[in-house]
């Protein structure tokens, strides 16, 4: 799996990086392992109230409208074609990458097209759902839908689930800029002029997290 | 000192193929699929249990996840003291979550012992319409559902 080492490389004896990553790249690791732990307090503060309730509300009975269905129950459908939509968008940014690797910019112009529309196609999906939630009286501090016993339920539903599909759905917006601004500066030429394509790399790094975060949602919310 | 200098393992650029990440694609969409074709047959028929369909959805998260770390962004092929300074204070939410979790289950079971008022509010029903505030039906026993 890890790299292979030459035997007797000194990695710590200076003159080179020891983890043999560019600085940014690096850092943007970093970042990202920093950004996990505030996703992680989310998910987890809503693992622990949910814990703390007797009773939830049922996300089949919550999440079940598709668009164009009108009020058939599907639970599932559209939350896992919002999936699909984002995997195949971590795949494209993935294809951008080894292109880049291949130097090939044509290709990677392509492909982060191709991640662009992908991650404009799930913030739709996700304004579709918001608006559909809405217009069933779901909001920060509202809650419609029963617990699955039949009971009242308090609106930290809702509450968690606008705030953490929120904040995910803000770092799939600021992906799609940043993929943006590298799909400009490509058709610029400022990376074949560089000689290297490490910050679609890092652009790249960004938006698979956007991803993996979105598997831990997905779980927590729909399927738990 | 070239610390600005492209990093050197050139030879891991080319070696850069675009079937591992197929393959992971096709891992993750299975995955995927395996969990919804779960949950569908849990709504049918009622037959995994939700306690245990539960732990099959976290392991197969943490699956996915992997591949996902692994594979997409490529950490699988960096340098293991680089994935060591991700991975070990990764270690944290294994308490994180238990910590907490099982705070929140002690709270529920501290407020159920201690607060009927709270328990009545859990075993009183109310119309499914949603939304309305319900004319509530008379508590049912504690421990029904």
């Amino acid at each position: 799996m890890a790299q292979a080492i030459p035997a007797g490389t000194k990695w710590w004896s200076g003159g080179k990086s020891p983890f043999n990553v560019e600085y940014g790249k690096l850092m943007m690791w970093y970042f990202l392992m920093s950004d996990a732990f505030t996703f992680g307090a989310f998910l987890i503060s809503y693992g622990t109230i949910r814990m703390s309730s007797n009773s939830w509300p049922d996300p089949n009975e919550a999440f079940r409208a598709f668009p164009g269905m009108g009020s058939m129950h599907l639970p599932l459908v559209f939350v896992s074609l919002m999936t699909f939509i984002l995997i195949m968008s971590s795949v494209t940014m993935v294809l951008a990458v080894a292109a880049g690797h291949a130097g090939d910019r044509k290709k990677v112009t392509f492909y982060m097209i191709l991640t662009i529309i992908g991650g404009l196609a799930f913030l739709s999906c996700q304004a579709w759902e918001w608006t559909h939630l809405h217009g069933e009286g779901a909001w920060w501090g509202r809650n419609p839908f029963p617990n699955i016993n039949g009971s009242k339920a308090s609106t930290n539903f809702s509450n968690f689930f606008f705030t953490i599909t929120g904040f995910h759905g803000f770092h799939v917006f600021s992906g799609v800029c940043i993929n943006i601004i590298m799909l400009i500066k490509n058709l610029r030429g400022d990376f074949e002029r560089r000689g290297h394509y490490l910050m679609i790399e890092k652009a790249g790094l960004y938006w698979h997290f956007v991803d993996l975060v979105w598997v831990f949602v997905f779980t927590c919310f729909y399927l738990l | 000192m070239s610390n600005q200098a492209t990093p050197t393992h050139d030879n891991a650029h080319t070696t850069f193929d675009t079937k591992p990440i197929w393959r992971t694609f096709w891992v993750l969409l299975g995955i995927t699929l395996v969990e919804l074709a779960l949950a569908t047959i849990h709504l049918k028929t009622g037959f995994p249990p939700k306690y245990v369909l539960n732990g099959v959805y976290l392991i197969l998260t943490c699956a996915k996840a992997f591949y996902i770390i692994a594979e997409f962004m490529h950490l699988g092929h960096e340098l293991k003291n680089l994935v060591m300074t991700l991975a070990l204070p990764a270690c944290l939410f294994i308490w994180f979550i238990i910590a907490f979790v099982s705070d929140g289950n002690s709270y529920r079971e501290l407020r159920n012992r201690y607060d009927p008022y709270h328990v009545q509010q859990n075993n009183t029903k109310v119309a499914p319409a949603g939304g309305e505030e319900a004319p509530s039906t008379p508590a049912q026993k504690p421990g029904e559902q």
